[in-house]
C-alpha cells in the first residue's frame, strides 16, 4: 500500500507560466520563413505528465488504468490516445499519461483511487517535459538525421512510441499520423533539441505553427 | 556497433540505447559482514575474462531503464540471448572460465 | 593550353562543357565527366608528385582508389582545404584548385630527391626507427623534417564552411558495390521487396562495365547498366548512393558509407546542401560485391611515370577518352589484360610489343590480338623501364618463373608506357574488417573472404567469381540469398547473356626477376606510395622479421591511403619467397576500417559548433542572464557562476556576494539539483540499505541528509532526502549525480533486491528550485508565501507545503550555507513569476543572487563537503570527520558497511578531511597542491595530503582551506607546508573544518 503526497502543482490563478521553449518565441515566427516547408514544428505547451508505474502482469492494474481513463493500458512500445489524452508504455512497469493542462491532479486523485491498494507510483512530471510536434513530408529525414532508430513506417507505424537516443541525448518519439510526430523532451534539453531540430530541417525548410 | 535485443521492449535497438554493467550473475552476499575479507574482495573485485561466452549486465539505458542479461561471445562479439533479470541463461561455457583461486 | 593526350572522339564524357582547373598553379581544362586524374593525363601531366622516401618523380598509376601517387591537396581557398584526395577519385568542376602534397620545394626540382639519388641506401626500412628515434627527444625535431619533406597532405586552418551530416539507416539488404554482381545483387533483392541500399564509390553505377569492351544481349554493357539504374530508381525500396564509399564493416552489420553529395560540383557545396554525408548504415544481410584490384608487375623501375596497371589504361581510354601516352608495351600474366592492348589499338594507338609470362598463351583475347597483328613475346617480361621524368623504353626479356631467373638479355623496346597487369586481388577489406581471415585460393591467385559470423554474402570478383556471365549469376543468386534469408519472397529473373570465353590460368608471377640481384637491380617498388621496394622487403626478412604484421610494420607496407591494395599480395609473396614458404603461409595483413580517407566533417555530422553538445538550461536562466550572470559548466549546465556588478572581478563578486548572504539574504537557483521521488511501501527500508544513516524514524514533513558509499565503503553522493508521506521520499543528489544516483538505486532494485517494492522517478526537470539564503530570508519569504514561517511551526530539517508567489509550492528548511535558508521547489513551468516575485519583494532586503562561486565558499566556511570536490571516490565517511552520518547498528548490512570495515579503512593515518588556515592570511593554498610536514626535507619530499577547496575570497576575511592530511583529525594545531612551483612554501594550521559557526546558531535567528 502507498500513502503518497499529492498536492495541486498547478497555481488554479492567473500566474506567469513558461514553456521549456518559451524563451524562442515561437509564436512570433508563426508563418515566417520559407512558403512551403517540408517541417512544421509546434510546441504543445503546458500539457499534464504524468508517470505512472505499477505492474503491468497484473490484471488488476491495467483494469483499475482502464476504469480510471477509459483508456486500455497499453502494451510494449504502444501509444493509445483518446481525445486530447493519451497513455504510452515507457517500460514494463512504467507508462506516460499526457492530459490537458490542469488535469493532471484530478486524474491522479481519480487513478489512485482506481489503483486503492495496489503497489503502484504516480508521478506529475508535466514542468519537467513538453511535446513538439513535427508535420510535414520531410519529418521523417530529420529523424534519420537524429537516431539510430529505424522510423521507416514497416518499424514505425502510427500509435508506435519509442525511447531512444537522439542527437546526443535521449527523448521518446511517438508517431500520430501519416506525417505527424511527438517528441517528448524533457526541459532542460529543450533548447538543445530546438537548435537541433532547427539546423536539421534546414535543408527541407521549418515552419513554426502555433 | 552491437544490436542488441531487449527483452522488454521485444526489439532490437542500437548499442548507444544501453549501457554495460558488467559481468551478469554476481550476487551481493546475503550477509557481507560474515564474509572475509578474500570472499568480498571477490565479489568486489574479481570478474571472468572468459574467450567465448560472457554473461553480461546491460541496461537499456535510453529506451525502457530496465536492466537484463546477455551472452555474447567475446571472439566474435554475436549475442546469443538476452534474458530477464533473475533467470538463468540457455547459453553457457563447455568449459568454465578459470576463477580466482582456481589456480595452481 | 591544349589536351594532348585527349582522343578524338569516345569516352563518357561530356566534351561540350569545358572546365577549367588548376594544378601546382598551371591551368588547364578537362571535361565534365572527367576525374581530375584524366583530366591531368588529358593534359600530359606527367609528373604529379614526389615519392615519400626517395623522392623520385611519380605519376598517375591507377584509375581508381588505389592510386598510390595521385594524392592531393584540394581546394581553392584556405578554409576549403581537403588532404589526401585521390585525384583517381575526384570528380572535375569547374574552377579545382590541387596541388601536390609531395615535393619540397616542388615537384620538378625536388631538393629531396638529390638526397633519394646519392643516398639509395640512406634510407633503408626501418630508417626511421633506427636513426631519428635517438636521441629520442630529437624526434619532434626529425618528425616535423620528416612531415615537411614527405608532404602528408595538411588540414586548413579555417572554419570548413560547408556542412556535413549523418544520416542513420536500416535496411534489408545493403549492397556494395554497384558493377556488374552489385546490380544484379541489387536487382534480385529489389525485385523481392526489400528494402535495399545500393552504394559505389564512383561517379556513377557500372563497376568495371562502364570500360567494358563487353556486351551484354548483344548491346553495350553500359545500356544495361543504364536499363538496370533506371530500374532501381523506379523502386520506392531501394536507395541508390553513388559517390558512397562503404568504409566500415562494423559489428552486427553495422557499416558506415562516406557519401560525397556535393563534391564534384564545386569548392563549395551549393547554398543549402550537404557536401559529405556519413551514412551509419544497420543491414539486415550485407552482399559484398566489392570486385577485385588489379596489381602490377614489380620490375625495376615500375615507379617512372609512364607505368601503370593495364587496366587503367583501358579505363582512361574508354572512359575518359584519354590516351596516357603514345607507345604501349604491356606486360602480363594473364589472359584478362589483352583487352588493354586492343582498346589501345582500337583508339588508333601503337601496341610495341606484348609480353606475356606464360609460354604459350592461347586464350580467346590473346588469339583476337595475336589475329589484329599485335606483337606478342611469351615467356617474357618487362624487366625493368627506362627514363627519369617519362618512360622512354622498356627492356623485355626471357624469364624462367620457377627460377626467379632471366634467360634472355632481352631486348630495349622504344615506348612511352608500359602497362602492367601481375593478375587480381578480390578486395576484401571490408569482409575482413571484422577479423575474418582471407583464404589464398591458388586456382585464381588471389585471397578470397574466409568464413564469419557476418550476415553477409560476397559475390562477383571478391569471391574469385571473374567472367562476367559468371560474375552476374553469381550477384544475382547472392542477392536472392540474403533477401530471401531477410525474409522476402525472390522473383525470378533471367540475367543478360555475356559472351563467354576460353580464359586460360594465370601464371604466378608477382616479382619479375632481374640479371643483378633484387638489392642491385633498379628499384623495384611493391608499394608506390610508401617506397616500399622488394629489396626492402628482403632486408626486412633477413633482419628476422616473419610475421607478415611485422614485415608490414617494419617497412611501411601498405601505410597510408594505400591499406594493402595496390602491394599487399605482391609483398607477402615477394617475402614468402624471401622466406622460402608458401603465400597462405605467409598471410595476409588484416584489414582496419577505413578503407578510403574519411573527412572529420563527414565523421562528425552536425555534432559540431553550437551543436556539438547538449547545453542544459534551468527555467531561470533568462533572469540570470538578465542580471549580468557570468557561467559555469557543471556537468551539461550552465550554472550562473557569479553575478558581477559594474566594475567587478571573479574575487570582488564573491565577496559580496558572500557578505549579503551572511548579513541579509541571497538567492541561490538550485535546481540542477538532481532530484528522485520514491514512492513504495519499501521506500524507506530501501533508503535504510541505500544510504550510510537510518531512516526508519524520519517523520513525514521531516528531511535528513543522507550520506552514499558504494560498496567498497567510499562515498559517492550525498544530498537531503525528505519524507513528504509516510512511503513517499523526494531525495535530492549532487548536480553531477543525479543520472548515476537514480541507474544506482535502479540497479540495486532490479537486479538484487526486487522483492523491495519501490519506484524511483526523476523530478529533476520538473521542479525548480529556489534557495534564499541569510538571516533575512524568513521575512522575505513571508512577504511572498502563505505559510507559516514561525521558527517553532517551521523548525530546521522541516518541510512545509503552500503558495509561494500564488504558485504551489514545497518549501524545505535545510541550508548548505550555515544561514536560515528555505528551499523553494515549485513545478518548474511557474518559476520565473515565482522569482519576479521574490526579487521585487527582496529589494529592502538587498536580495542579492548568487551562484555557485559563493555557494562554494559558503558551505566551506561551514564545512561542508563537495562529493567530487573534497573527496574523490577513495574517502569514507570517517575520512571525512561524517562518522556521525553513519549508522553502524543498522540491522540490514547496508551499502558500503562491508567495504568501510575493511582493515585499511579503519587505519587511523588514513587522509582525514581537516580544515587549513595559512598562516599567513593573504596567502592562498592553490587546490591540488601538495602537503608536507617539513618543508626542509631533500626531494622526493614525504607527502602528506594535499588541499580539496581553497577561498582567498570569502566572508571570514582570511584566506582559509580544506584538504585531507594523513592522520590529520589528531594533529590539529599542527602545521603543514606546501612547497609551490616558484619555491616559497606556504605554511597553514591544521584546524576544523567548521570555521563559520560551529555551533550552528545561525539557525537561531529571530
Amino acid at each position: 500500500m502507498t500513502t503518497a503526497n499529492v498536492y495541486q502543482q498547478r497555481p488554479t490563478t492567473d500566474v506567469k507560466a513558461e514553456s521549456p521553449l518559451f524563451h524562442a518565441d515561437l509564436n512570433s515566427l508563426v508563418g515566417k520563413g520559407c512558403t512551403n516547408p517540408g517541417v512544421v514544428l509546434r510546441e504543445k505547451k503546458l500539457l499534464g505528465h504524468l508517470t505512472i508505474r505499477g505492474n503491468g502482469h497484473d490484471p488488476a492494474f491495467a483494469a483499475g488504468v482502464h476504469n480510471a481513463l477509459g483508456m486500455e493500458l497499453p502494451g510494449a512500445l504502444a501509444l493509445v490516445s483518446k481525445g486530447d489524452s493519451s497513455i504510452q508504455w515507457l517500460g514494463p512497469d512504467e507508462w506516460l499519461l499526457i492530459v490537458p493542462t490542469g488535469e493532471e491532479f484530478a486524474v491522479e486523485q481519480k487513478l489512485r483511487e482506481a489503483l486503492d491498494g495496489q503497489h503502484i507510483a504516480i508521478v506529475n512530471v508535466s514542468g519537467g517535459q513538453s511535446l513538439l510536434e513535427l508535420t510535414g513530408p520531410n519529418v521523417r529525414d530529420v529523424l534519420m538525421k537524429s537516431t539510430s532508430y529505424d522510423v521507416h513506417p514497416s518499424n514505425f507505424p502510427v500509435g508506435k512510441a519509442v525511447g531512444t537516443v537522439f542527437a546526443k541525448s535521449q527523448l521518446v518519439i511517438r508517431r500520430t499520423g501519416e506525417e505527424t510526430w511527438e517528441l517528448v523532451i524533457r526541459r532542460s534539453f529543450a533548447d538543445y533539441w530546438w537548435l537541433w531540430l532547427q539546423d536539421a530541417s534546414a535543408e527541407y525548410g521549418l515552419g513554426i505553427a502555433a | 556497433m552491437l544490436h542488441i535485443f531487449c527483452p522488454h521492449c521485444g526489439e532490437l535497438r542500437s548499442e548507444e540505447e544501453f549501457h554495460a554493467s558488467g559481468q551478469a550473475h554476481i550476487p551481493r552476499p546475503l550477509d557481507p559482514a560474515a564474509c572475509t575479507d578474500a570472499e568480498w574482495g571477490d565479489y568486489m573485485f574479481f570478474r571472468d575474462n572468459p574467450r567465448g561466452l560472457h554473461h553480461e549486465l546491460w541496461i537499456h539505458a535510453a529506451g525502457c531503464r530496465q536492466y537484463f542479461n546477455a551472452t555474447r561471445d567475446t571472439m566474435t562479439y554475436e549475442i546469443l540471448e538476452t534474458y530477464l533479470i533473475g533467470t538463468k541463461p540457455q547459453f553457457v561455457n563447455q568449459v568454465p572460465a578459470i576463477r580466482k583461486g582456481d589456480q595452481a | 593550353m591544349s589536351q594532348t593526350n585527349r582522343l578524338p572522339n569516345g569516352g563518357r564524357i561530356d566534351r561540350s562543357k569545358v572546365l577549367n582547373f588548376s594544378f601546382n598553379g598551371q591551368t588547364y581544362q578537362g571535361f565534365e565527366g572527367d576525374t581530375l586524374a584524366a583530366a591531368l593525363l588529358a593534359n600530359g601531366v606527367d609528373i604529379i608528385g614526389r615519392s615519400f622516401k626517395y623522392s623520385r618523380p611519380r605519376g598517375i598509376f591507377a584509375a581508381g582508389c588505389e592510386e598510390p601517387n595521385a594524392v592531393l591537396q584540394i581546394g581553392a581557398t584556405e578554409a576549403t582545404q581537403i588532404p589526401n584526395v585521390r585525384a583517381t577519385q575526384q570528380a572535375l568542376y569547374a574552377g579545382l584548385v590541387a596541388t601536390s602534397t609531395n615535393g619540397w620545394p616542388s615537384v620538378n626540382t625536388d631538393m629531396m630527391g638529390i638526397l633519394g639519388k646519392v643516398g639509395g641506401k640512406l634510407m633503408p626500412p626501418g630508417f626511421y626507427y633506427k636513426t631519428f628515434m635517438y636521441p629520442q627527444s630529437f624526434w619532434m625535431t626529425y618528425e616535423k623534417y620528416i612531415r615537411k619533406a614527405a608532404g602528408l597532405g595538411r588540414s586548413p586552418t579555417e572554419n570548413d564552411p560547408d556542412t556535413y551530416d549523418n544520416m542513420n539507416q536500416h535496411c534489408d539488404v545493403l549492397v556494395v558495390g554497384a558493377g556488374p554482381a552489385g546490380l544484379a545483387a541489387a536487382l534480385a533483392a529489389a525485385r523481392s521487396g526489400a528494402r535495399v541500399i545500393i552504394a559505389d564509390e564512383q561517379e556513377e553505377f557500372g563497376g568495371s562495365l562502364l570500360d567494358s569492351r563487353e556486351s551484354l544481349d548483344g548491346k553495350p554493357a553500359a545500356e544495361w547498366v543504364a536499363t538496370v539504374v533506371a530500374e532501381l530508381k523506379g523502386l520506392a525500396n531501394v536507395t541508390l548512393l553513388p559517390r558512397a564509399t562503404v568504409n566500415g564493416y562494423h559489428d552486427h552489420n553495422f557499416l558506415t558509407i562516406h557519401e560525397r553529395l556535393t563534391d564534384h560540383l564545386g569548392d563549395r557545396a551549393p547554398i543549402g546542401q550537404v557536401r559529405q554525408r556519413l551514412h551509419r548504415v544497420r543491414a539486415k544481410r550485407v552482399v559484398l560485391a566489392t570486385g577485385t584490384h588489379e596489381r602490377p608487375l614489380v620490375y625495376g623501375n615500375n615507379d617512372v611515370p609512364g607505368n601503370m596497371l593495364a587496366g587503367a589504361v583501358s579505363t582512361y581510354v574508354r572512359r575518359y577518352g584519354v590516351a596516357p601516352g603514345k607507345k604501349l608495351v604491356l606486360s602480363t600474366n594473364n589472359d584478362y589484360a589483352y583487352r588493354v592492348a586492343l582498346d589501345w589499338l582500337d583508339a588508333g594507338l601503337q601496341v610495341v610489343a606484348v609480353a606475356d609470362a606464360r609460354h604459350n598463351p592461347r586464350g580467346a583475347l590473346v588469339e583476337e590480338a595475336r589475329a589484329k597483328g599485335i606483337r606478342i613475346l611469351t615467356g617474357s617480361a618487362v624487366i625493368e623501364a627506362r627514363g627519369s621524368k617519362r618512360v622512354s623504353g622498356a627492356r623485355v626479356a626471357a624469364i624462367e618463373v620457377k627460377s626467379h631467373k632471366v634467360t634472355s638479355p632481352g631486348e630495349w623496346l622504344d615506348c612511352d608506357l608500359v602497362a602492367s597487369s601481375g593478375g587480381y586481388s578480390p578486395i576484401v577489406h571490408l569482409a575482413s574488417h571484422l577479423g575474418g581471415k582471407p583464404v589464398w585460393r591458388e586456382d585464381i591467385l588471389g585471397f578470397v573472404p574466409g568464413e564469419a559470423p557476418q550476415k553477409r554474402v560476397c559475390v562477383g570478383g571478391v569471391n574469385g567469381v571473374y567472367a562476367l556471365a559468371d560474375s552476374l549469376a553469381d550477384g544475382f543468386e547472392g542477392g536472392v540469398r540474403a533477401a530471401s534469408e531477410a525474409g522476402f519472397q525472390p522473383v525470378e529473373a533471367v540475367m543478360p547473356k555475356a559472351l563467354s570465353r576460353v580464359e586460360e590460368p594465370t601464371l604466378a608471377l608477382f616479382q619479375v626477376p632481374h640479371e643483378k640481384s633484387t638489392t642491385r637491380a633498379p628499384k623495384q617498388f611493391v608499394d608506390l606510395q610508401n617506397d616500399v621496394t622488394a629489396a626492402g622487403i628482403e632486408l626486412a626478412t633477413r633482419e628476422g622479421f616473419e610475421s607478415v604484421e611485422h614485415v608490414k610494420r617494419y617497412t611501411a607496407l601498405g601505410f597510408g591511403t594505400d591499406q594493402g591494395k595496390l602491394g599487399n599480395v605482391n609483398g607477402l609473396a615477394i617475402a614468402a619467397r624471401s622466406l622460402n614458404v608458401s603465400i597462405p603461409e605467409m598471410g595476409t595483413t588484416m584489414f582496419r576500417p577505413n578503407y578510403t580517407p574519411v573527412t572529420f566533417g563527414a565523421v562528425a555530422g552536425r555534432h559540431c559548433g553550437h551543436i556539438f553538445e547538449p547545453v542544459r538550461f534551468t527555467a531561470l536562466h533568462a533572469w540570470h542572464v538578465k542580471n549580468g550572470a557570468e557561467f559555469e559548466d557543471v556537468g551539461q549546465w550552465k550554472r550562473p557562476w557569479y553575478f558581477p556588478k559594474a566594475g567587478e572581478d571573479i574575487h570582488a563578486a564573491v565577496r559580496r556576494e558572500c557578505k549579503a548572504v551572511r548579513d541579509s539574504v541571497g538567492l541561490l537557483d538550485a535546481s540542477t539539483l538532481g532530484k528522485i521521488d520514491i514512492q513504495g511501501p519499501d521506500a524507506r527500508e530501501f533508503l535504510n540499505r541505500i544510504y550510510t544513516n537510518a531512516w526508519t524514524k524520519l517523520d513525514v514533513g521531516k528531511a535528513r541528509y543522507g550520506l552514499m558509499c558504494k560498496e567498497d565503503g567510499m562515498v559517492f553522493d550525498d544530498g537531503v532526502t525528505a519524507c513528504v508521506a509516510d512511503n513517499h521520499f523526494i531525495m535530492t543528489t549532487t548536480t553531477g549525480g543525479a543520472a548515476r544516483v537514480l541507474q544506482w538505486l535502479e540497479i540495486y532494485q532490479q537486479t538484487e533486491w526486487p522483492d523491495l517494492k519501490v519506484y524511483f522517478t526523476s523530478v529533476t526537470d520538473h521542479y525548480a528550485t529556489l534557495t534564499l539564503s541569510g538571516p533575512n530570508s524568513r521575512k522575505l519569504l513571508g512577504e511572498v508565501t502563505d505559510i507559516d514561517l514561525d521558527r517553532e511551526a517551521f523548525p530546521f530539517m522541516t518541510w512545509k507545503e503552500g503558495l509561494v508567489g500564488g504558485v504551489p509550492a514545497r518549501v524545505f528548511r535545510i541550508s548548505f550555507t550555515g544561514e536560515l535558508s528555505y528551499e523553494v521547489n515549485i513545478q518548474a513551468d511557474y518559476a520565473m513569476g515565482v522569482l519576479e516575485k521574490i526579487a521585487e519583494a527582496g529589494k529592502k532586503y538587498n536580495l542579492t543572487p548568487y551562484g555557485t562561486e559563493t555557494m562554494h565558499v559558503l558551505r566551506a566556511e561551514k564545512g561542508f563537503i563537495i562529493v567530487g570536490q573534497d573527496t574523490d571516490g577513495s574517502m569514507t565517511p570517517d575520512d571525512l570527520n561524517m562518522g556521525w552520518c553513519v549508522g553502524r547498528t543498522k540491522p540490514f548490512s547496508w551499502i558500503g558497511q562491508r567495504g568501510m570495515n575493511r582493515e585499511d579503512c579503519v587505519r587511523e593515518d588514513r587522509k582525514q578531511l581537516v580544515g587549513l588556515k595559512p598562516v599567513d592570511p593573504n596567502k592562498w593554498l592553490p587546490e591540488g597542491a601538495q602537503l608536507v610536514l617539513d618543508a626542509k626535507q631533500s626531494i622526493p619530499m614525504t607527502m602528506v595530503g594535499h588541499v580539496t577547496s581553497s577561498y582567498a575570497a570569502n566572508s571570514l576575511g582570511y584566506s582559509f582551506a580544506m584538504g585531507v592530511v594523513k592522520g590529520g583529525l589528531k594533529r590539529m594545531g599542527e602545521r603543514v607546508f606546501s612547497p609551490q612551483a616558484d619555491g616559497s612554501v606556504i605554511e597553514a594550521e591544521i584546524v576544523s573544518s567548521v570555521f563559520f559557526d560551529p555551533k550552528g546558531e545561525r539557525q537561531n535567528v529571530e
